[in-house]
């Protein structure tokens, strides 16, 4: 591998921290909702859109990151803002609804918005695309050398908002680069019942730009794209849309049956678990040794159960809270 | 006519049979939406139609609902009585040209000779922590905006009567169920979101307000959830002596403002609740209607309980004091009722 080691170290530690707060989440989520699951019960109430084994699309992308870049991500936000490097402590008691949140508990988990670094997510599909481009605006006329980068899934790529922003970011030789997680399901429709294509990053020649294809969920084919994509929007070069082929280990939301994916397909993710095989991979490489492997276990764990602790032991708003903040 | 009946049923049950019942009578219905296929809709509103009717009559979409909304106005110009899902009507933002600008203007347009036989169904309310992007319920908005019937059932039976009229009116219909209302498994316990409803199909009229408790010293005029909010505190106030009438308007457009005048003039005292935001919206109009047809008998100026204009927040502290709550309305008719 042509990277640098500190490079794969990070990406590593990034997936195994990712990893462990969307366990942890996921237990504290269904603790006060078992046996008779319901939604507003509990520590974290709400819709819970976990993104386990989407892990390299976010950490491919953490090493060519530099302070201003602007991130747009979806309803399923975590690896993305974690592996930009949002306050994990701030992160958490958003999601705990906790007056020291991100948003002082007015957002929750699908609307996190942090200035630096500067991230920015949605509940709604499509949404932040365009955000990245005029994200990217800002920056071409301000004279800096800042990329936006625009996650989303490949349901978002049947949105207007993909097709407007692609053209736009094309017309205007924008510095954005899209990133398709495409996990192969938009919550129960096969991505093949409802796109007429099979690869996304095919679209991107209907506008004149690079498209590239990432196809296993690999950190390191991630990094690379990624990196060249970046280095082309930070010299001028213009938006490049880039898709990934990943994996939704888990339903799409918490306690979702996911009845709609056969076992057969469950296991087989399972298998390709991306935080085992890229760890296997370090090992057998060299690149780690099994006691770096622990002792980035425990460093990570420990700073996912410092932010938990955070987050739990944070006040609620006051209720009249609830009318601040609507204009500056 | 419809038989009385013991089945008991969710008033998700009932809008799954009432479709089934017209895609079954009639072969021009379809429905089409995100996940109404497999998943049955993320509200069960489509439950087990798939299986029955198979892919043709129940369409999963991409999430394009620019594409398959339009495609429903389209569909129903030429001869289809097609029913779309938006599957939260907080997502009326990506699509709303096609609702307001087509759906609901074309037979305008056309002078009265193009018909939009249509049924927009669309998931509203909160009180469980989803956030402001998916926990209003709007229809104040769509309501404002003329052309389309707004209709927000509150019980299985009217959830499954309103459909059906919804379905065979020649109008465009907006047909807001409330996730409170539905007897979801997973949403907290509503006991009146079940009750009995007959087999057959029945109509209930779009544009009919339902007296849902009569009452002497108050009119309590709403929609949806807060119509069982509403009942909860007719009961708490009844202890304290205070009777209210719970006016369950079922629908914003048409407006059934003589049952609002004819219940004011009654009760002489009118509180709206309103899960939506306050200003500008149904509150405003249902009062207006009280003292264009009940000034003289009003003897305090109408209270209102709504969502404040804040988009609706996360956590649960921010939301409960948001949402128009048992406690906010039982204080309220207090103050209208002592005042
Ligand atoms: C405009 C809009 N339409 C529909 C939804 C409901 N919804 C939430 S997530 C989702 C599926 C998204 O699929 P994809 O973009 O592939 O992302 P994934 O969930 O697979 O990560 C849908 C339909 C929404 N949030 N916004």
């Amino acid at each position: 591998m042509d990277i640098p080691r500190d490079h794969l170290v990070d990406m590593y530690e990034t997936m195994v921290k990712i990893r462990r707060f969307e366990e942890r989440i996921r237990e504290i989520y269904f603790e006060d909702k078992l046996p008779a699951f319901d939604i507003a019960a509990g520590l974290i109430p709400g819709e819970m859109h976990l993104s386990a084994g989407q892990e390299p699309v976010a950490v491919g992308v953490k090493p060519h990151l530099k302070a201003g870049d602007a991130i747009t991500a979806t309803h399923r936000p975590h690896h993305v803002a974690i592996a930009q490097g949002v306050d994990l402590k701030k992160m958490a008691a958003e999601i705990f609804g906790r007056e020291t949140g991100l948003g002082h508990g007015k957002g929750g988990h699908m609307h996190l918005f942090s200035v630096e670094p500067n991230f920015g997510c949605s509940g709604i599909i499509g949404e932040g695309m365009p955000v990245a481009c005029g994200a990217a605006l800002a920056f071409s006329r301000r004279g800096t050398d800042n990329v936006a980068l625009s996650f989303f899934g490949d349901g978002a790529a049947n949105q207007g908002a993909f097709h407007e922003s692609l053209n736009l970011a094309a017309t205007w030789n924008l510095p954005v680069v899209f990133i398709c997680e495409d996990n192969g399901y938009a919550i129960s429709v096969p991505k093949a019942a409802a796109t007429a294509i099979p690869n996304n990053s095919d679209r991107a020649c209907a506008y004149g730009i690079p498209g590239v294809l990432v196809e296993d969920n690999d950190p390191v084919g991630v990094y690379e794209a990624v990196g060249e994509a970046i280095r082309r929007a930070r010299s001028g070069g213009g938006p490049t849309l880039i898709e990934v082929k990943t994996d939704r280990l888990w339903g799409h939301f918490e306690g979702d049956a996911d009845a709609y994916r056969s076992d057969e397909f469950k296991k087989a993710m399972a298998e390709r678990d991306p935080l085992v095989t890229f760890g296997r991979r370090l090992l057998d490489e060299g690149v780690l040794s099994e006691s770096d492997v622990d002792s980035i276990r425990e460093r990570m764990y420990g700073e996912v159960e410092e932010a938990l602790e955070f987050a739990q032991s944070s006040p609620y708003p006051q209720p009249e809270d609830a009318l601040n903040h609507v204009f500056a | 006519m419809t038989t009385a009946t013991d089945r008991k049923l969710t008033t998700q049950k009932a809008i799954a049979e009432a479709i089934a019942l017209e895609l079954e009578r009639d072969e021009s219905v379809l429905v089409m939406g995100e996940d109404v296929g497999v998943y049955g809709g993320i509200f069960g509103s489509t439950e087990g139609l798939l299986d029955r009717f198979g892919p043709q009559r129940v369409m999963d979409t991409p999430i394009s609902e620019t594409g398959f909304i339009g495609a429903a106005v389209g569909a129903a110009v030429n001869g289809l009585r097609p029913i779309a899902e938006l599957m939260f009507v907080d997502f009326f933002g990506v699509c709303m040209d096609q609702i307001y600008n087509n759906m609901a203007k074309i037979h305008y347009f056309s002078g009265g000779n193009v018909k939009v036989p249509m049924v927009l169904m669309t998931a509203v309310g909160g009180g469980y922590s989803d956030a402001g992007q998916h926990s209003q319920t709007l229809w104040g908005t769509f309501a404002h905006l003329p052309g389309m019937k707004v209709v927000v059932p509150s019980n299985p039976y009217d959830a499954k009567g309103l459909m059906i009229s919804a379905i065979r009116e020649d109008n465009p219909v907006i047909y807001m169920f409330h996730k409170g209302v539905l007897g979801l498994g997973w949403m907290t316990n509503n006991p009146r979101a079940t009750g009995p409803v007959p087999e057959e199909a029945y109509e209930v009229p779009i544009g009919k307000a339902a007296i849902a408790r009569p009452g002497n010293d108050v009119t309590v005029a709403t929609v949806g959830l807060s119509v069982h909010r509403a009942l909860d505190a007719a009961e708490l106030l009844e202890e304290k002596g205070i009777s209210a009438e719970v006016l369950d308007l079922r629908s914003l457009v048409p407006l059934d403002r003589e049952a609002i005048v004819a219940s004011v003039r009654k009760t002489h005292r009118l509180m709206v609740v309103d899960e939506d935001y306050q200003s500008f919206g149904m509150s405003g109009e249902v009062i207006t209607t009280a003292v264009e047809g009940a000034f003289d008998y009003l003897d305090a100026p109408p209270v209102r309980v709504a969502t404040p204009d804040v988009p609706i927040p996360y956590s649960h502290p921010l939301e409960e004091w948001t949402l128009p709550s048992v406690r906010r309305i039982v204080a309220g008719i207090e103050r209208l009722t002592t005042g």
